[in-house]
């Protein structure tokens, strides 16, 4: 068994308004950055996940993702486990 | 009489009004708190509102996995009325015996003002005591009350008589056609974002002698034996279609 470094972004789904995503690119463009557009706002979780090997880490950060990390309603999700056991 | 399980999660703060309220009904309410497995032969189950676990991670998503909430589903999928109020609403969606989730309001800020709303639906155990097409006067007090729902399911609960309650003459949040409350295909499982159990006395209401708007949800429990045959038979052709 290993430590794997697991990343979960969790973000709410493109197809429903994100106000805190608009309400920071309205600041950005207050600010001079009227190059910035579609702002969306997630989460970003990071875990450290014992098991066998990198693939299971990801089997496992999924199944986490699926009961209770991300809302499947609301949310989409992205695992990303580094492949070093380091921890 | 019925005897009325009001769920008590660590962060719930609606917990006392909502007792007071069913009692006031005429019901037989007590606490349950959320270790506990067993909801003592509980007639009505209520999710009360507040800030469980302190919204972390979503509103509602660590209660739903709460040990009382394996009771509270079983009781449900018997056929057991239960309501959640705000948070017990976005409880409900979380554990999934309600469709759909609730976000984060659209223009992002913290909303406890009064709010109108319409009742849509009176086959329900929670407003078989009103009229259809009633507007009440009930607040609310949310942050996350953007209720949202994939526009297929947001099509089916318009066909099948769902929607319990919309608000009127504004949009507080945001939410999917106006949706404050919505119903499961069962019509036992009733969600509301708005604080009923806040307007029980005719005094505290804005002003036109309608503080007590909320009230007919709780009395609705106990009289509810008076629809008992109209709800049955409603709930049995759900479940009929749905097999």
């Amino acid at each position: 068994m290993s430590a794997f470094r697991v990343e979960v972004r969790v973000m709410p789904r493109a197809t429903l308004l994100d106000p805190q995503g608009q309400a920071v690119e309205h600041a950005l463009h207050a600010l001079g950055f009227g190059d910035v557009a579609r702002v969306r706002i997630g989460k970003h979780l990071v875990l450290d996940v014992s098991a066998g090997s990198r693939d299971e880490a990801l089997a496992r950060a999924r199944a986490m993702c699926d009961r209770l990390l991300a809302n499947p309603v609301t949310e989409d999700y992205d695992v990303v486990v580094d492949g070093d056991a380091s921890r | 009489m019925k005897r009325v399980a009001v769920i008590v999660f660590p962060g719930s703060n609606c917990d006392a009004e909502t007792l007071a309220a069913a009692r006031a009904a005429g019901s037989d309410a007590y606490f349950v708190w959320h270790h506990d497995t067993d909801l003592r032969q509980a007639d009505v189950v209520i999710l009360p509102g507040g800030f469980s676990y302190g919204d972390y991670l979503r509103s509602g998503a660590i209660a739903r996995f709460s040990s009382v909430m394996t009771a509270v589903t079983a009781h449900a999928r018997a056929g057991g009325a239960v309501l959640g109020i705000c948070n017990g609403f976005q409880i409900l969606c979380e554990a999934g015996l309600l469709p759909g989730g609730l976000m984060r309001n659209a223009r992002l800020r913290f909303l406890s003002r009064p709010a109108w709303v319409r009742v849509d639906q009176i086959d329900t155990p929670f407003t078989c005591l009103y009229e259809k097409g009633e507007v009440l006067e009930i607040p609310i007090a949310h942050g996350d009350g953007r209720y949202v729902v994939d526009p297929r399911t947001a099509a089916e609960l318009e066909a099948t008589g769902r929607v319990v309650w919309r608000y009127v003459r504004d949009n507080p949040n945001g939410s999917t056609n106006d949706i404050a409350g919505i119903a499961n295909a069962g019509r036992n499982v009733v969600g509301i974002m708005p604080h009923p159990e806040r307007r029980m006395q005719a005094v505290v209401g804005a002003g036109n002698g309608d503080g007590d708007d909320g009230a007919r949800v709780f009395h609705s429990m106990e009289a509810r034996h008076a629809t008992q045959h109209a709800v049955d038979v409603r709930a049995v052709d759900d479940r009929h279609l749905r097999v």
